[in-house]
């Protein structure tokens, strides 16, 4: 599909897009429609849409395997410390009130960074199910 | 919507079924906005018509794409789907009505969850990371789980000597 | 009728999901219809939070009906949960083609038949 000029016009118009949507979902989720799992799997849909057009190879060179990996177990790891950081504030596990002197203040800082890690492992885990199919059939572009 | 079921229910070529059970993912984002659900209809739409599609079809990909003709008559299954269907359907009269104020689910935590306690205006988004946080925590982790799995399953050992962190 | 049709149509949707599970012998096929189980599943929870003449539960002065936000979570995550075991089941199911060169049910369960008769000659 490499040679579709239609394709990868279209492509290249749409993926900032998506990417930008995807972040603007991410950040704007609470006062709109939106939030951590819906902006990872646009994030991801835009990359394998770009995938799908310029081969795996390609995409293999801008978001690397290891980068990917990296993504499925941090996402966690923020979530997770995001608990452990509301216990050594003096609160308890996901506890955001602590997070910052103002309670709702502080909420709004947890409720961002949970966000943030549950967009980071559902994007990882999305792009790494795809790879792992896409690379399985042998020589694709 | 119906037809479309009907139809992924009796085609026998896997690429339209797939392609058919994307076009019910959209249908299905739309029922759920005519249902004030916008955050769902939104993870719908993406992930039932736009992820889920894409990787049927990359394993379309690595499997025939022809389903054999069953070598069974399908009357058991039928009998066995229909008479669940219709127990259900008695068991569905004892339910609320449709869009009744007064149904137990909207009785008991939800006055809370719409009072606006951590000034967040979209009440899912609070209710999914403040108020359910264990929850996600939790789905967070079967992602995660998920995700580690098919790299055990799916990893190939010997093409990549360089790369031997994570599952397998 | 009325109050209970969105009742039956979550039924409808979920026995059809049933019955290609059961039917169909195709394991792709059979992970389709798991989905369709699913979305009914989904339509079970998101039906009873609507209230009518409700908006979706975004805060504002102008409105004063929301409908049940609670569901919508449930569901949001499990949709998500939801594509990642499929593609676990669709990651298994590839296995099985390998190791089978089918992903027919009958095609599979018929070589294990006559890999367990062939064990039992050599025993003989």
């Amino acid at each position: 599909m490499r040679d579709d000029l239609v394709l990868r016009v279209v492509g290249r118009l749409l993926i900032p897009a998506i990417l930008l949507f995807a972040l603007y979902v991410q950040f704007h989720g609470d006062f709109g429609p939106g939030g951590g799992f819906q902006a990872g799997v646009m994030a991801a849909a835009g990359i394998i849409f770009y995938s799908l057009i310029h081969g795996l190879v390609a995409t293999r060179r801008i978001v690397p395997d290891w980068v990917v990996e990296t993504m499925v177990a941090a996402g966690v790891l923020i979530y997770a410390s995001v608990g452990l950081a509301g216990i050594l504030l003096g609160g308890h596990y996901l506890d955001y009130s602590v997070l910052s002197s103002d309670p709702i203040h502080g909420q709004h800082r947890g409720i961002f960074w949970v966000e943030v890690g549950v967009a980071v492992t559902v994007c990882g885990v999305m792009l790494k199910i795809y790879y792992m199919f896409a690379s399985r059939g042998g020589a694709e572009d | 919507m119906a037809v479309a079921v009907w139809a992924i229910a009796f085609t026998r070529n896997l690429f339209s079924v797939v392609v058919l059970s994307g076009v019910y993912s959209f249908l299905m984002a739309t029922v759920l906005v005519a249902l004030d659900a916008v955050d769902v209809a939104m993870t719908e739409a993406a992930v039932g018509a736009g992820v889920s599609t894409v990787l049927l079809l990359a394993a379309l990909r690595l499997c025939k794409s022809e389903e054999a003709k069953p070598a069974h008559k399908p009357w058991l299954p039928l009998a066995v789907s229909v008479s669940t269907s219709v127990l259900l359907v008695y068991g569905a009269w004892g339910l609320p009505d449709f869009g009744d104020p007064e149904a137990p689910i909207h009785k008991n935590v939800v006055p809370r969850y719409l009072n606006n306690e951590v000034d967040v205006p979209n009440v899912v988004t609070a209710v999914l990371a403040s108020f359910r946080a264990y929850d996600t925590l939790g789905e967070t982790v079967v992602v995660f789980t998920a995700g580690a799995g098919i790299i055990a399953l799916l990893r190939r050992r010997k093409k990549n000597p360089d790369n031997k962190g994570g599952g397998a | 009728m009325l109050a209970h049709f969105t009742n039956v149509i979550t039924v409808f949707l979920m026995v059809a999901g049933l019955f290609i599970i059961t039917a169909r012998g195709n394991l792709i096929k059979k992970l389709v219809g798991l989905s369709l189980f699913q979305t009914s599943v989904y339509l079970l929870y998101i039906t009873p939070g609507k209230l009518i003449g409700g908006t979706a539960p975004i805060l504002s002065p102008a409105y004063t009906v929301y409908s049940n936000p609670l569901p919508h979570v449930l569901i949001l995550t499990a949709i998500v949960v939801g594509v990642s075991t499929l593609a676990l089941g669709l990651a298994l199911t590839v296995r099985i083609r390998e190791a089978y060169g089918s992903i027919e049910e009958d095609e599979i369960l018929a070589l294990d038949h006559s890999v367990e008769d062939d064990e039992a000659r050599e025993s003989h």
